[in-house]
């Protein structure tokens, strides 16, 4: 039995095409987050859960129940969303309880709920205080408690954490983390910020253009991005894809940059599909983390690349190479002391790297 | 030496600005004193006037003092001589207007504010359009109305009738109430109206739990400006009805125009002042609480 279960899924504003034959799938307890740029149809993905937007193509499965027609307050959800939405004429104790009091909940049912969550999430000093009284993460606090005294099978989150300031995000973002450890309830979770989907997400599901682009763990996200849409979105500075073909010999496989003759031995590379490789033209994708100033492992590939830009931010540098008249970047601690306009020897880390087909940009 | 040359240039430049500030300021409360005398010199002859007896009014100027507090006239404005045939005074039509215009702001106000939310909060296909022939109803010249009114009233059977004009008011009143509500319920974020179907609250209940609540500002500026209009209104009260059935300001005319023998300055004045008592009491009482509304509003972080 699955959790939700999302199928063939459509939806149409008009003659916009938001969303395009959406396939998805949570199991009990997974934390899934919809990560995308604006516009790319997240959130209307996530209304469509909730039960607020209707459906052109498609079926919405709550454990295995098609509730595609359900009401949004019979689907057994509850959303946060990134504005709060509290209500603002009444009070904290009011508008935590009020989805419980419109279920005809009884009062002392009511009375513990309010009881044990205002406690949980420490708000129970607040109960009494208007949300116009309450600081950003009170509100955001009082919010997730409205979710939560209801009890839901799942919980539904919209960019809960984008009004909030760099600080309290960081914070607040470790307690629903802890929360969910705690609580083990099902997640689907909204947001275009990519730490945050990497740190509280079980799974991730990229989505662009209203298509879902790889669904998959955070580590594989980041390790085999299936395209190169996703390796260009996920990582701060993204992914270098630096222009190319393969050209493979016997049983020689390396990849050559464009302009450049220098071969990059790929022999270990996990290929998809091993088949008709030479003369491919590709991206060889390679994150700035995994350019090193020293050599690591022993089939680290070095290479002489010169050094043009260096960007100072604490704790690391950013350096902008020139790999045969293609710009990459690289990251390095910032104690190392890098000369520029000068070659200096690199080393790619091998293992870590990551080839797209030009045409199709899906990944080799 | 320098720095002396430069300090007392300095005192030379600061004298300079004083002055200029100076006169600056003398000139705002000449032009604020101007203004404000030019609005309260007719205020202040109507007073006067109401406060003399003609032969003070036949003797002395406009401007002129009264001799003594003399309520006279304002008792026969509202109440009447006491003698019976051709006495017209205000105190029936001032209970025809509160009977005509509580009614009609609450309907009309209330409709507006279920318009303006359905309008914003449960969009439908063609929702611009009919908000936009809502507004058309702000720019129809009301005189263009008049006769297809005056039909419709009949075939209901309540013309000339307070139900008529409250009817008429109500109509007429729905395109600004609308436009007002709207546009105070765009600001509210539509999340609010998500949160609450999530937590099972209806049509309805959103809007009478949810939004109206926090609708006091909209709502008093609503209440000012449609009190005021139908209290003043008198081409529709003047058209839909006659006789015991007139508003105020229908009542008014009749009393200054129709007056046999002489005019009775003092009774006109004193009429006027008090057709013009209730919109004053509005604006001084709700218009401390359109300012808290404004203040302690708050919808948003």
């Amino acid at each position: 039995m699955k959790t939700l279960k999302i199928e063939e899924l459509s939806k149409n504003f008009g003659t916009t095409e938001v969303l395009r034959k959406i396939n998805l799938e949570i199991d009990e307890g997974n934390f899934l987050v919809l990560l995308g740029p604006s516009g790319c149809g997240k959130s209307t993905l996530l209304n469509i859960i909730a039960g607020l937007e209707t459906i052109n193509e498609g079926n919405v499965f709550i454990d295995d129940y098609n509730v595609s027609k359900v009401e949004p307050k019979d689907r057994n959800i509850a959303m946060v969303f990134q504005s709060y939405a509290l209500y603002p004429s009444m009070n904290v104790k009011e508008n935590m309880i009020f989805g419980l009091k419109q279920a005809k909940t009884s009062k002392e049912k009511i009375a513990e709920q309010l009881e044990k969550v205002s406690t949980f999430l420490q708000v129970d000093k607040l109960l009494e205080r208007k949300p116009s009284q309450l600081s950003g993460g009170q509100r955001q606090r009082v919010a997730i408690g409205r979710a939560l005294v209801r009890e839901p099978r799942i919980f539904l989150f919209d960019e809960p954490l984008s009004n909030l300031d760099a600080k309290l995000r960081v914070e607040m973002r470790r307690e629903i983390k802890k929360l969910h450890q705690q609580l083990k309830t099902t997640v689907v979770y909204v947001t275009h910020d990519q730490t945050e989907a990497m740190s509280l997400g079980t799974k991730i599901a990229i989505m662009n253009h209203g298509v879902i682009q790889q669904n998959d763990t955070p580590e594989n996200i980041y390790n085999k991005p299936s395209n190169t849409f996703v390796a260009d979105f996920v990582g701060s500075p993204s992914m270098n894809l630096i222009k190319g073909k393969l050209i493979q010999n016997s049983n020689n496989i390396s990849f050559i940059a464009e302009g450049s003759n220098l071969e990059v031995p790929i022999n270990n590379y996990d290929f998809n599909e091993k088949s008709d490789l030479n003369n491919k033209e590709i991206y060889f994708g390679i994150r700035p983390e995994h350019i090193y100033f020293k050599k690591l492992n022993e089939d680290d590939f070095d290479i002489n690349l010169r050094a043009d830009l260096s960007e100072y931010i604490g704790h690391e540098q950013i350096v902008t190479l020139d790999y045969s008249n293609q710009e990459i970047l690289a990251k390095f601690p910032s104690t190392i002391k890098i000369e520029l306009e000068k070659e200096v020897k690199l080393y790619f880390d091998l293992k870590h790297t990551s080839l797209f087909d030009l045409k199709t940009k899906e990944r080799l | 030496m320098q720095d002396n040359l430069q300090s007392s240039s300095y005192k030379e430049l600061e004298q300079k600005s004083k002055y200029t500030n100076m006169f600056l300021r003398w000139f705002l409360y000449f032009v604020l004193i101007l203004f404000a005398s030019y609005f309260i010199f007719p205020l202040y002859v109507m007073v006067v006037t109401s406060l003399k007896t003609m032969e003070e009014i036949r003797q002395g100027t406009l401007l002129t003092w009264p001799s003594s507090l003399n309520f006279d006239s304002w008792l026969v404005a509202w109440g009447g001589r006491g003698y019976g045939a051709g006495d017209t005074f205000l105190r029936p039509y001032f209970w025809n207007s509160i009977k005509m215009v509580v009614p009609a702001v609450f309907f009309s106000t209330f409709i507006g504010a279920m318009t303006g939310y359905v309008l914003t909060k449960w969009r439908f296909k063609g929702d611009q359009w009919v908000f936009l022939f809502l507004l058309f109803g702000c720019f129809i010249p009301f005189q263009a109305i008049l006769l297809p009114m005056a039909r419709t009233l009949g075939t209901l059977g309540i013309s000339n009738s307070v139900v008529g004009l409250v009817l008429v008011h109500t109509v007429y009143g729905i395109p600004f109430t609308t436009l007002f509500f709207r546009n105070y319920y765009i600001s509210v974020p539509t999340e609010l109206v998500k949160a609450a179907r999530i937590d099972g609250a209806g049509f309805f209940k959103i809007f009478f739990k949810i939004l109206l609540p926090i609708s006091a500002p909209i709502i008093v500026v609503t209440v000012i400006w449609q009190f005021t209009q139908i209290w003043n209104d008198f081409l529709f009260g003047s058209t839909f009805s006659f006789g015991e059935a007139a508003p105020i300001q229908v009542a008014l005319n009749n009393m200054v125009l129709s007056s046999t023998s002489v005019k009775e300055y003092n009774v006109d004045m004193a009429s006027a002042i008090i057709a013009g008592i209730p919109t004053l009491i509005v604006y001084v009482l709700a218009g401390k609480y359109f300012i808290r509304g404004l203040t302690s509003g708050a919808v948003k972080g």
